[in-house]
């Protein structure tokens, strides 16, 4: 309590911390709900994925880093054991959706813009952006209960915890990936790389680096099926030592790997849920026939992009 | 043998590739990289706890959470599709390219509207066949297949490029946590900042290619006909 009634703490790391504290509790509330759930084959396993979360997103700031680190292994233990299962699917029906259509119309796109326009008035504004998708998401719902009553809270907490659900573990992947960098960064792994790498592109030539950098990402990720993984790795050992090293901005270069990065994800197999899971539900005959479709586009956003890095570094 | 500490990055690249459970591999590849450089396993426990926390900002698609549900469940899809469908003299080129434009508005808010499972194959199909049947004619078997392809592949172009405009989305929140593990403090506005000429261009090329295809699988199936 001494943190939120503190003077010397700026409001926005208050509210960030609240932000925090409610998004704990979504988490929380889901674990609750699987556990009761008797549709669900897994509910112990899926209540303590999604309680340990709950509890380090909450209350991590108190928290001793031991404790967090304990029930972030919990969690993925439970995740690891396949015990995380989605338990009853409440969605609505094509009917009652049509219904509320009808009453509602093309103003559902208010609230639905809401969350997007708040985080970016409050990035504008030099507070946390954070903080302004927490506030977008609070007038959203304000918004939707005023357009139908039926819209409660508990109806708001029912479908974050059922979208949770279905998401499952796989959305705890970007900040495992940000704990294995860490990992990384902390033994030094950066380091070997760079080693390696500097013996076969020269030092100091920033514009090598950056197309090594850029073909790297969409190389690696072709192979891992995964941009995010692909980044904390191709940064650590390229993209710091043989670009961001010689001063080019890190914000540009890193990010925009990043999308060098999805360039990759158009072209592989292995993103099976962007390029082969389509595929099954759209009844396709060619199991290529999504990535076909993507491969000169990807092309031109590649070349696009590395002039464009090398162009604002 | 400095070598031996990119075990970590073996493991990550055979485990993704081998499609092996991808938290059972970050795991496994930290745990790897902790025991050949000698860090104990409490330091370890300690660096997870403590990295989680400090990348706490990355799961703040669950507050997002608990008004898209709700969205869906008020119409938002329907309201979609209503847009789209009140373009006049459309072809499936232009119903794909819409969606492509449309997508890629609502992917920089961070809404999704169904995807390929909740609106692709039950309202943009649909809609980019009837714009062939309305003129008379039999939908060919190899452009529905190639109709199906370009709607999925303007799905992925669009999210994946335009995802990147939201202030406080997973990858840019991953980008700075990334730099901020190597010393860099970077705002989340600059990084969608720089995105912004890529969505542009991402979805302009998109939507003319798959134009552009669309329109030569046309005279290629149905001029004949007439």
């Amino acid at each position: 309590m001494e943190f939120f009634t503190s003077p010397d703490i700026p409001l926005m790391t208050k509210l960030l911390e609240v932000v925090y504290i409610i998004i704990g509790l979504i988490c929380l509330y889901t674990a609750g709900r699987n556990l009761f759930d008797k549709e669900n084959k897994s509910p112990w396993g899926t209540a303590a994925f999604w309680g340990s979360v709950g509890i380090v997103i909450a209350f991590g700031r108190w928290l001793p880093d031991i404790v967090s680190g304990a029930l972030i292994l919990l969690m993925s233990a439970s995740a690891i054991l396949r015990l995380v299962k989605p338990g009853q699917d409440l969605a609505p029906t094509a009917e009652q959706t049509k219904a509320k259509f009808d009453r509602i119309g093309m103003k559902i796109f208010i609230p639905a813009l809401s969350i997007g326009i708040f985080s970016l008035v409050f990035a504008f504004l030099g507070g946390n952006a954070l903080v302004g998708t927490g506030f977008g998401v609070l007038v959203a719902m304000v918004l939707l209960f005023a357009f139908s009553t039926d819209n409660k809270p508990k109806v708001f907490f029912d479908d974050a915890a059922r979208f949770l659900s279905i998401v499952g573990p796989t959305s705890m992947l970007p900040p495992l990936l940000a704990v294995l960098g860490s990992v990384f960064t902390l033994a030094g792994v950066g380091d070997v790389i760079a080693g390696i790498v500097g013996r076969f592109i020269p030092q100091g030539n920033v514009n090598i680096g950056i197309v090594v950098y850029a073909l790297g990402m969409m190389l690696f990720t072709m192979i891992m099926g995964n941009a995010f993984a692909a980044i904390t790795v191709m940064t650590v050992g390229i993209g710091a030592p043989f670009v961001l090293a010689y001063g080019a901005d890190p914000a540009a270069i890193v990010m925009l790997a990043l999308t060098c990065g999805y360039c990759g994800t158009l072209l592989t197999p292995m993103a099976a849920n962007f390029n082969i899971v389509p595929v099954a539900i759209l009844d396709m005959k060619d199991k290529m026939g999504v990535i076909k479709n993507q491969i000169l586009p990807a092309v031109i956003m590649i070349v696009f992009q590395i002039i464009y890095m090398i162009l604002i570094k | 043998m400095e070598y031996i500490k990119l075990i970590g990055i073996l493991i990550v690249v055979l485990g993704f590739a081998l499609k092996l459970d991808s938290i059972l591999i970050i795991i496994t590849a930290a745990a790897a990289t902790a025991l050949v450089s000698g860090i104990d396993i409490a330091t370890l426990v300690e660096t997870f706890g403590q990295s989680f926390v400090a990348n706490r900002s990355m799961t703040i698609f669950i507050l997002v959470m608990l008004v898209t549900g709700t969205m869906e469940r008020n119409g938002l899809r329907e309201a979609s599709s209503a847009l789209i469908g009140r373009i006049k003299g459309a072809t499936a080129g232009i119903v794909i390219a819409a969606y492509g434009v449309i997508r890629g508005i609502f992917g920089a808010f961070n809404v999704g509207i169904g995807g390929v499972a909740g609106f692709i194959r039950p309202v943009l199909i649909p809609m980019a066949t009837g714009t062939i049947e309305s003129k008379g004619h039999k939908v060919d078997e190899n452009h529905l297949e190639q109709i199906k392809g370009m709607s999925a592949g303007i799905e992925n172009i669009s999210w994946f490029f335009c995802q990147v405009l939201f202030v406080g989305g997973a990858g840019a929140l991953l980008v700075q946590g990334t730099l901020a593990n190597l010393g860099y403090d970077v705002p989340l506005i600059r990084l969608a900042a720089v995105e912004i000429p890529v969505a542009i261009v991402g979805v302009a090329v998109g939507i003319i290619y798959y134009w552009l295809k669309d329109r030569r699988l046309c005279i290629k199936y149905y001029s004949k006909e007439k």
